[in-house]
């Protein structure tokens, strides 16, 4: 019994030291972890496998870096699929850090998309992404269920300006792409609430198809829309982007960051075992000690 | 990589190893990590909210017009009034003038307030509603293929799925009280309810260990970096920089063990 | 006055909102879409707000020599490195004296900092000095210097490589970082505090369980775990959900109506 009690009052710091070792081990092996793919990914792949070429999406990438772990790798796997495919796309960050985070994917991934590779067995040659011509990167302004209406009248109406201070009009790739109605897909990769205003002032204004790409704490309440129709895919935290990078065949660090996962739920599970066996013991004890 | 980018890269992974320090207790690394980022997210939102803000949507447009008529002869002279309401909006820092901020933060509620009911109610209600009322499969209540109650489009859980929002909504109605056939419904309703949170807790436990592993991916990186000799710009300075890098490190957690271990044998006599 | 044109203001635009989802006309979707552009200008003022506000704590700190107020070095620096950063871009190769002006104004700001936090009459012409001297110099340097230049109007500097280093080496690992730490929380949390106290913990501490196992092979009969996890997602955790989102939908719309009418005024604040 004086086991399980000295266990429970064990400095938190122990714990955490624990959890450090086992998460380096793991990540320092070499092994994997099989991934089975969910129908909710699997739908925004087929959606974007199905644009023809020339098609075009609008990614939104709506977090900051406190949740770049998650939601980065997603992005790499479906702008570099849409890029391959030569799907053209459109950026918009609507949280506070968030045009950081995409002109860092734009340039990770333009770099990418530059080499030679082959995904699912199809080659791909590599090629230049051009700015306005591929892609056409909006920016940041304020206020976000303001903007996201604002784009359903116009994209020039609250970006009157790319990113990197071109008239939108001037945009080789913006001609003729006046609102929602000339976009193939809508994909919000969020951190917070922004996701919130895509799915009421968004698609629930303008009707246009709406993916989500979720950190892991927010996955479970989004699920309601998935079943209403309401959005036509979820990706959900670190074991959503994996699962997209393996419909994309084109792994990353979120494929590379599953392997950890497994010792480090492990380890969680077994706190939350021990926690329990001990709460029980010392009830136990408590309740002998009573009788006697 | 250049040299001067893999000197960036060690600055990223220190910073990294300052901020984990705090899980050990506060410290100077920690404070010097939490300030430093403070003041560079703040300039670096002065500079997104100037070049992608007011520049596009305020100067731009108002720069035809001259300054000594108060940009009232520019074509888009109505952009004036946000402006001057936006700098209403600074009156909050005055004790006197407060109030004054109350007009434009009037304008933005009003505006809120009136676009939300119209499209929460048919987002967040009616769609919600419209997608429960589905009508049951009887014929595969238990599962599609044989019996099997996993199958998610089997009626049994498009059942489960209706009397379970009807009571979790139930439970939220605290206008009657809980007892009776009503409290049964609304227990029912909270145990959906623990269902539901649980499979939050179990996404947010892969989320917070996500985040972690980032951190690992970027220290292992920086260490490949350091000794990828088939990097064209490669030196011993890499390697150099690694380890004077990696005993500082060592040098600072051998010197908190010491501290440590001589408070503690003081406590003790 | 005071409180009646604001909530005037409120009444009038709520309701117009309403009216022009439902019944939308030429002349209210050229109101509206006005109103959307307006909201953007006004929300860039009243987000520079919070900015203007950390800066004013951070040197009240210094200026009362609060415990920590020398961090607060650290925070101004850091602002005006990256205010600087944006305003600027070398406009050849090399990037000539610009890490001294840097430095220089860096100095300056330092300098007028401590001329603010000093009591002493000496001390404060020493400083006062410094920063006259800082601000003369990193002017002629700005001035003789031509391999970089100020872009106020163009947006230049967003492509400044240091303001991207200081984004990808100083923002994003620290700001991850400190979310990171989160996991070491909510596994001290997990051995805590996750009892199986009564029924309703149990339900929620087996359905954490199935979820957090959904992807572990080692575990016996891993493809029924995954499955009945994936059940519980989509049915109970839905529902769950649904009954959440609904109620959230309600709230929403219920406190959108009480302020249009003016029952809910809390956001206006006393006075």
């Amino acid at each position: 019994m004086e086991l399980f009690e000295r266990l429970m009052k064990l400095d938190r710091r122990w714990v955490f030291l624990l959890l450090i070792i086992v998460c380096v081990w793991a990540y320092a092996s070499s092994f994997s972890v099989p991934i089975l793919v969910m129908p909710e990914v699997q739908s925004i792949y087929d959606k974007v496998e199905g644009l023809p070429e020339g098609s075009v999406v609008l990614v939104a990438i709506d977090y900051d870096p406190n949740n770049l772990a998650e939601l980065h790798p997603m992005t790499y796997a479906l702008v570099e699929q849409c890029w391959r495919k030569k799907i053209k796309t459109i950026f918009t960050a609507l949280s506070m850090n968030g045009p950081g985070m995409c002109v860092q994917a734009i340039r990770d991934i333009t770099d990418s998309v530059s080499r030679d590779k082959e995904y699912n067995g199809v080659m791909y040659k590599g090629r230049e992404v051009v700015n306005g011509v591929d892609y056409c990167f909006l920016g940041y302004k304020p206020y976000y269920a303001i903007v996201i209406l604002g784009m359903g009248q116009a994209f020039n109406q609250p970006y009157p300006t790319d990113y990197y201070g071109t008239p939108l009009d001037e945009v080789p790739m913006m001609r003729g792409i006046i609102n929602y109605d000339q976009v193939d897909l809508v994909v919000d990769i969020s951190g917070g609430n922004i996701t919130d205003a895509w799915i009421s002032y968004g698609q629930g204004r303008f009707g246009f198809d709406l993916a989500l790409g979720l950190t892991g704490v927010m996955t479970a309440q989004y699920y309601p829309y998935l079943g209403s129709g309401q959005v036509i895919g979820i990706m959900g935290g670190l074991l959503g982007a994996a699962q997209y990078e393996k419909l994309t065949d084109n792994p990353g660090r979120a494929k590379d960051g599953m392997r950890v996962q497994l010792p480090a739920h492990l380890v969680i599970i077994l706190f939350i075992i021990m926690g329990n066996v001990g709460f029980f013991a010392n009830k136990l004890r408590l309740r002998r000690e009573g009788r006697a | 990589m250049e040299f001067t980018s893999f000197l960036w890269l060690t600055f990223g992974v220190f910073v990294t190893l300052c901020t984990m320090s705090f899980l050990y207790k506060d410290n100077p690394f920690y404070k010097f990590a939490e300030h430093l980022v403070v003041g560079v997210s703040a300039g670096y939102f002065v500079i997104i909210l100037w070049h992608q803000g007011l520049v596009p949507k305020l100067f731009e447009r108002l720069e035809d017009g001259d300054w000594y008529y108060g940009f009232l002869n520019s074509s888009h002279w109505e952009y004036i009034i946000p402006a001057i309401l936006g700098c209403l909006m600074w009156a909050r820092f005055s004790k006197n003038y407060s109030w004054l901020s109350r007009w434009p933060m009037a304008l933005y509620i009003g505006i809120s307030a009136g676009l939300a009911i119209p499209l929460e109610m048919s987002n967040k209600v009616n769609k919600q509603l419209h997608a429960m009322m589905v009508e049951i499969d009887w014929a595969n209540f238990f599962g599609h293929d044989g019996f099997n109650l996993l199958d998610v489009t089997s009626g049994f859980s498009q059942l489960l799925i209706m009397v379970g929002t009807i009571s979790a909504i139930v439970y939220f109605f605290f206008s009657k009280e809980h007892t009776g056939v009503f409290g049964r419904v609304a227990t029912f309703g909270i145990w959906i309810l623990m269902i539901g949170f649980g499979a939050s807790f179990g996404f947010t436990v892969m989320a917070r260990i996500s985040l972690f592993i980032n951190r690992l991916q970027d220290t292992f990186d920086w260490g490949g970096v350091a000794f990828d000799s088939t990097n064209q710009h490669y030196s011993g300075m890499f390697p150099g920089v690694f380890w004077a890098f990696t005993l500082f490190v060592i040098g600072y957690v051998v010197y908190e063990i010491v501290t440590y271990l001589k408070q503690r044998s003081a406590t003790t006599q | 006055m005071r409180r009646q044109i604001p909530f005037g203001l409120v009444f009038i635009f709520g309701i117009f909102m309403v009216f022009q989802f439902f019944v939308p006309h030429e002349k209210s979707e050229w109101v509206y879409e006005f109103l959307l552009d307006w909201i953007i200008v006004i929300g860039i003022f009243a987000l520079a707000l919070g900015i203007w506000s950390l800066f004013k704590v951070s040197v009240e700190k210094i200026k009362q020599g609060k415990e920590g107020g020398n961090y607060s070095y650290i925070t101004l620096v850091g602002l005006y490195m990256m205010v600087a950063f944006g305003f600027t871009q070398q406009t050849g190769e090399g990037w000539g004296l610009y890490f001294l002006w840097i430095m220089l104004c860096s100095a300056c700001i330092v300098s007028l900092m401590r001329l603010r936090a000093s009591t002493d009459s000496g001390k404060k012409r020493m400083w006062a000095l410094a920063s006259v001297g800082f601000l003369v110099a990193a002017v002629l340097v700005a001035i003789f210097d031509d391999a970089w230049a100020f872009f106020l109007y163009t947006p230049e500097g967003l492509e400044n490589s240091m303001f991207e280093i200081f984004f990808d080496h100083i923002m994003m690992p620290i700001l991850a970082t400190m979310f990171s730490l989160l996991a070491f929380y909510i596994a001290s949390a997990a051995y805590r505090a996750f009892r199986a106290r009564n029924v309703l913990a149990s339900l929620l501490l087996l359905a954490a369980l199935l979820v957090m196992s959904r992807f572990n092979p080692v575990i016996p009969g891993a493809e029924y775990v995954a499955n009945a996890s994936n059940w519980l997602m989509n049915v109970p955790n839905l529902a769950a959900q649904r009954a959440i989102v609904i109620g959230i939908g309600l709230g929403i719309v219920g406190t959108a109506l009480k302020i249009i009418l003016g029952i809910e005024r809390g956001y206006m604040g006393r006075g």
